[in-house]
């Protein structure tokens, strides 16, 4: 049944008719707890990542490791619904960072936190601290992932309690050079657990 | 025909009512290139919305590819259009790595900044050599319509640099010096048309 006001179908075939509503769309929470990663596959639990929307935005919150000594957050992506996360790309990555102490305050290039043209997990916060209060929250941008033209581009920003006392703010951009359509996104702390944290998952229209 | 519920009404004439909470990022205008010498948004024109609806705009510039590799340029109008000469002052930082590891930088980038201009460079040399090649940017841009102040804007961007197989990525900052409304934006080529792309403009509430 259609709901029609003035002419104008408001709803129809179970869904708000385009033009109302927001156009940012969530999507999909995952929440981990002692999680080895954490992964948005395409037609999984929900989860989507197709030509759906151009954009999507993933918004980790409170990203803490199960390890005290400083892992980093990385990200990979998939381009065979998550049997491999080992796609192809070319980043860049510098931060900004301050100590709790005042002792250092820099802007500096990260050449050990890029990647040209390997297939490694991407670091989007290094060395975040695992005690207490300590972690790591961010946005990262994935644009039109299921274009089978272009190279996929991602701008991510994370603000990170390094495991040094450090304020981080660490900005990561990049493409993963593929013409394969990606079709999922996975997060982990490298080897050690994802002790708590959630990331939520949105489409923008 | 009127949706009322428990005596607030939630539909009428066509419309959800104002009170009814849809989210905050609304979709107002999508424009797609074709060989386009220029996309271009104008205030009341082609169901544009820029004016004091909204106190900020983000334009969202995806998988943007030029027929050849040229910096990308955006101008900014007070008379609807007529003259795309709204005068700029700002800056601009970026970072880069070559996809063969060769080189990596993070710099003030002379080349796409403005004093006093009109002609404002929003990417560099946006690839467009390579068929897999392009560029993504976000640019928020706060209060067009005010006639008090100057009119900020900020920008980031990820995009395949020239023909060099590079990833970079640019931090813009600065201002339309001027305290007339601006009512209309307008992204080019410095030569060549825009092969193809997608431009989205929203309004935050």
């Amino acid at each position: 049944m259609a709901l029609i006001s003035n002419g104008t179908t408001i709803f129809d075939a179970g869904a708000m008719a385009s033009g109302f509503g927001g156009s940012m769309t969530f999507i999909k929470k995952l929440t981990a707890s002692s999680s080895a990663t954490l992964s948005f596959v395409n037609g999984s639990s929900g989860v989507v990542l197709d030509s759906t929307y151009k954009e999507y935005v993933f918004i980790c919150k409170n990203m803490e490791p199960s390890n005290t000594g400083g892992p980093d957050f990385t990200f990979n992506m998939s381009i065979d619904t998550g049997s491999n996360y080992n796609v192809t790309k070319t980043t860049t990555q510098f931060n900004a960072r301050h100590s709790e102490d005042n002792g250092t305050a820099t802007v500096a290039y990260v050449p050990n936190n890029d990647i040209a043209q390997g297939t490694g997990f991407q670091i989007i916060a290094d060395g975040v601290g695992g005690a207490g209060d300590e972690c790591a929250d961010g946005i990262i941008h994935l644009y039109n992932p299921s274009s089978t033209t272009f190279v996929k581009h991602f701008i991510a920003n994370f603000v990170n309690y390094r495991v040094n006392d450090n304020a981080y703010n660490v900005f990561t951009a990049g493409y993963a050079n593929t013409t394969s359509a990606v079709d999922a996104v996975q997060f982990k702390f490298g080897a050690d657990n994802i002790d708590a944290g959630t990331i939520c998952l949105y489409g923008i229209a | 025909m009127a949706v009322i519920s428990n005596g607030t009404t939630l539909i009428n004439a066509g419309a959800l009512d104002s009170g009814v909470a849809t989210g905050a990022l609304t979709h107002i205008k999508t424009l797609t290139a074709s060989s386009s010498s220029d996309l271009s948004f104008v205030h009341g024109a082609s169901g544009v919305v820029l004016d004091g609806t909204y106190k900020e705009y983000v334009f969202k510039l995806i998988n943007m590819h030029p027929a050849s590799s040229a910096k990308m340029n955006m101008f900014f109008s007070t008379d609807s259009g007529s003259n795309y000469n709204a005068t700029v002052t700002s800056s601009n930082f970026s970072a880069y790595h070559a996809e063969d590891d060769s080189a990596t930088s993070l710099y003030n980038e002379s080349d796409s900044d403005v004093a006093q201009g009109s002609t404002v460079p929003l990417i560099r040399n946006l690839g467009g050599d390579q068929a897999d090649s392009s560029g993504v940017v976000i640019m928020h841009l706060f209060n067009p319509a005010d006639t008090t102040f100057v009119k900020h804007f900020l920008t980031t961007d990820s995009y395949v640099y020239g023909s060099s197989y590079a990833a970079f990525s640019d931090r813009k900052a600065g201002y339309v010096n001027t305290t007339s409304a601006v009512n209309a934006v307008k992204f080019a080529m410095a030569s060549g048309n825009i092969d193809s792309g997608t431009i989205k403009l929203y309004g935050v509430s």
